[in-house]
């Protein structure tokens, strides 16, 4: 007789979920990540000094201009099992299913993480190197192609790819000439590993969900954020976040934090495209529009470079381009009404 | 994490489909809106015929998995609705079942399960709404007695009621006696002298709801569950139950409306505006989310063992926004049918509107959620 329905995160879940938070905030805390931003912010500003002028597909300052992975914080990663969270046990991984993997990407998220993580992430088991963190794996996904100069491994078509100036400091790009290609590695599933993988879904789907829970991480994060600066900050004599208005951007913040969630981990649950579709819809809104109202809830504090917000507001725009867009998500879903 | 049923459930399910099958081609036409006794007697009639099936107490089932498959399955049905046993199943039943004693539960609960008596609620006073703690509806002790006056609104089902579950002031505010403290619950008798009901017209040009003037109305002091002067927790109780799973039948209904309104869309063209389609696919995926929410907020009522919490506030708000959604969207889908009172949609959206008002409004709502959830200082 099994248990009644319970979707609740389990003991193990609960576990595996606080000791993933420990390791990306022991290895990639916040000042790692304003020293990560820091010295991508210092290489842009001199490739824009030196390339005043030059053409963009110029290949060497393409790769100066891309920040650097840092390989050790990879590794360490790989080490933790962050990688091979759902590479069969036999196979070397932990064994684990999707609702575990929803719940370390939604931590990466959370310490926005740099790097190609979903790619590497879905590589795992299929490309040497892979799971241990050693060989850092992107794809070309909707014309963009994340962190390309620093990739070991391209899986998609990244001819002739043109580097743009990203508007996240931490998620260099490049675009496909094309225009939108075949979503995340699509093409480059091959039978025999996708069947010993516990599930029958597309990349395609999977990379959506594990983005959308990455979404899903930085939402929250920036709610709580937002609440903490409301109850800090004081103004007329008190905390700001006593006024009802303050208070209902928050309110509205958990509101769409919490439908991401159930929507990102029930597609976990039931690995069903359509419900990865829609969490990926709701977790893109819930991450750009909360980062939005962080923004907001900072007052001018929100509008520099030093707060943090932004970089969770450029990532969420990023990742809304990856994956299920908008547009395609709605479809997806209109059509199956 | 875990959506799949036990054998057990599917099992209730698969039981409960046959018999609706069997049983829903054999009920009689629905009667008109307007007719009250009309819709207390099919209303009962149905309830009955739950109990005598084996179904009565559902709403009550320790299993909050099995309500859910109940609602889920008799809204696909297009079974009817509680209607006038509403209040009896899911507001006074289950304070009385928690809070009252074995002779309250003996005397007041077996009728509500058989469809033999109808209850209404006498909360909200015309300056009592959001600030429900607020009532002034007065009542006194007077021997055996409670005596009674005041007003009370939003009463649905007040003409046909046997019983109203009633909030009353027994202490008068004062520095010693905050709000919240001085409240009684009390069951009243529909029938007692002094009590005169108002139908109320609301904006969809139906009576949902009526104005109870009370003018001395006599209620035994038995008649009181819990308490004198602990009424507001004994609400709170009920109040936290009807935020839990009051709604899964409404999400259910939703997703069905929505694929009408696709149907509807591809059959008049409006298909072709990829705005509205992406709307509706944007919808779906609300409502999807929205079902799964109520999964998570019963599976985690069930872990603590006890009634739905704030989780219920953060479905509130966003179901009675995506609600109102739904019909705007319906309304480009009809054109100018949106504008035909005969077209079913036309009142569903007119009755949408309470959505964001009705148990609580949004701001209420967002109230709760900021400083019961994100722990911000109360608000002015």
């Amino acid at each position: 007789m099994s248990a009644p329905v319970d979707f609740q995160l389990t003991d193990d879940q609960t576990v595996l979920k606080r000791g993933i938070r420990d390791v990306l905030e022991g290895r990639f805390g916040r000042d790692a990540l304003r020293a990560a931003v820091d010295a991508a912010d210092a290489a842009d500003a001199a490739d824009a000094a030196d390339a005043a002028g030059s053409v963009d597909n110029d290949a060497a300052v393409d790769a100066r201009r891309a920040p650097r992975l840092d390989r050790e914080l990879w590794r360490a990663l790989g080490d933790a099992g962050f990688f091979s969270l759902c590479v069969p046990e036999g196979a070397g991984g932990v064994g684990l299913g999707l609702p575990e993997a929803v719940l370390a990407f939604e931590e990466a998220g959370r310490v926005l993480l740099p790097g190609p993580a979903v790619a590497t992430f879905l590589a795992a088991g299929e490309v040497a190197g892979a799971a241990s963190g050693e060989v850092v794996v992107t794809a070309v996904d909707g014309g963009l192609v994340p962190w390309l100069a620093e990739a070991d491994v391209v899986r998609g078509d990244a001819a002739g790819a043109v580097a743009v100036r990203s508007v996240d400091p931490l998620t260099p790009l490049h675009r496909v000439p094309d225009g939108p290609q075949a979503p995340t590695g699509a093409a480059h599933v091959s039978r025999a590993t996708h069947a010993s993988r516990a599930s029958h879904v597309s990349h395609a789907s999977h990379a959506s969900l594990l983005v959308a829970a990455e979404q899903l991480g930085s939402a929250t994060r920036t709610c709580e954020a937002a609440v903490q600066y409301a109850q800090d900050r004081e103004q007329f004599g008190g905390p700001v976040g006593r006024f009802q208005a303050v208070q209902h951007l928050c309110a509205d913040m958990l509101v769409r934090a919490e439908l991401a969630r159930v929507a990102v981990y029930a597609a976990a649950v039931t690995q069903d495209p359509l419900e990865a579709a829609g969490a990926k819809l709701l977790a893109d809104d819930a991450a750009v529009r909360n980062a939005r109202d962080c923004l907001q809830a900072h007052g001018g504090m929100g509008f520099t470079w030093e707060s943090d917000v932004h970089l969770h507001l450029k990532r969420a725009w990023v990742r809304a381009g990856l994956g299920h867009t908008a547009a395609r998500a709605e479809e997806e879903l209109a059509a199956a009404l | 994490m875990d959506l799949t049923y036990t054998e057990e459930e599917e099992a209730f399910r698969e039981g409960l489909r046959a018999w609706l099958a069997d049983v829903l081609p054999k009920l009689p036409a629905k009667p008109a809106p307007d007719d009250w006794p009309g819709r207390r007697a099919y209303d009962t009639a149905w309830q009955r015929t739950l109990y005598d099936a084996g179904y009565g107490e559902v709403h009550w089932d320790a299993s909050p998995t099995r309500r859910l498959i109940f609602l889920e399955e008799t809204e696909k049905a297009g079974a009817p609705y509680v209607g006038a046993n509403f209040v009896g199943l899911l507001h006074a039943g289950p304070t009385i079942a928690s809070e009252g004693t074995p002779e309250q539960r003996a005397r007041w609960l077996p009728p509500v399960l058989r469809g033999d008596e109808v209850w209404c609620q006498g909360f909200s006073e015309p300056d009592a709404g959001s600030d429900l703690a607020a009532l002034r509806t007065r009542a006194w002790r007077d021997g055996d007695d409670y005596v009674v006056s005041g007003s009370k609104i939003w009463t649905s089902h007040a003409e046909v009621a046997d019983w109203c579950e009633l909030l009353v002031r027994t202490t008068p505010v004062s520095e010693d006696a905050p709000k919240h403290r001085g409240i009684t619950w009390l069951a009243m008798p529909m029938d007692a002298a002094g009590i005169t009901v108002r139908p109320l017209r609301t904006l969809a040009g139906s009576a949902e709801f009526a104005e109870v003037f009370l003018d001395e109305v006599r209620v035994p002091v038995g008649n009181r569950v819990g308490d004198e002067n602990d009424g507001w927790r004994v609400t709170m109780v009920t109040l936290s139950f009807e935020r839990g799973t009051a709604f899964v039948g409404e999400v259910v209904a939703c997703r069905r409306l929505l694929g009408e309104l696709a149907r509807e869309a591809r059959a008049n063209g409006c298909w072709d505006d990829a705005v509205l389609r992406r709307r509706l696919g944007r919808l779906s995926a609300e409502f999807a989310a929205l079902w799964r929410l109520t999964q998570w907020n019963v599976s985690e009522a069930r872990r603590t063992g006890g009634v739905p919490g704030t989780g219920g506030s953060v479905f509130k708000l966003r179901y009675s926004h995506a609600r109102q959604e739904l019909y705007d969207a319906a309304a480009e889908v009809l054109g100018p049918g949106a504008l035909d009172l005969d077209r079913a949609w036309t009142l569903e959206r007119l009755s949408s509107l309470s959505y964001t008002i009705a148990a609580g409004t949004s701001q209420i709502q967002r109230n709760i959620v900021a400083e019961r959830v994100l722990g911000l200082p109360k608000g002015r």
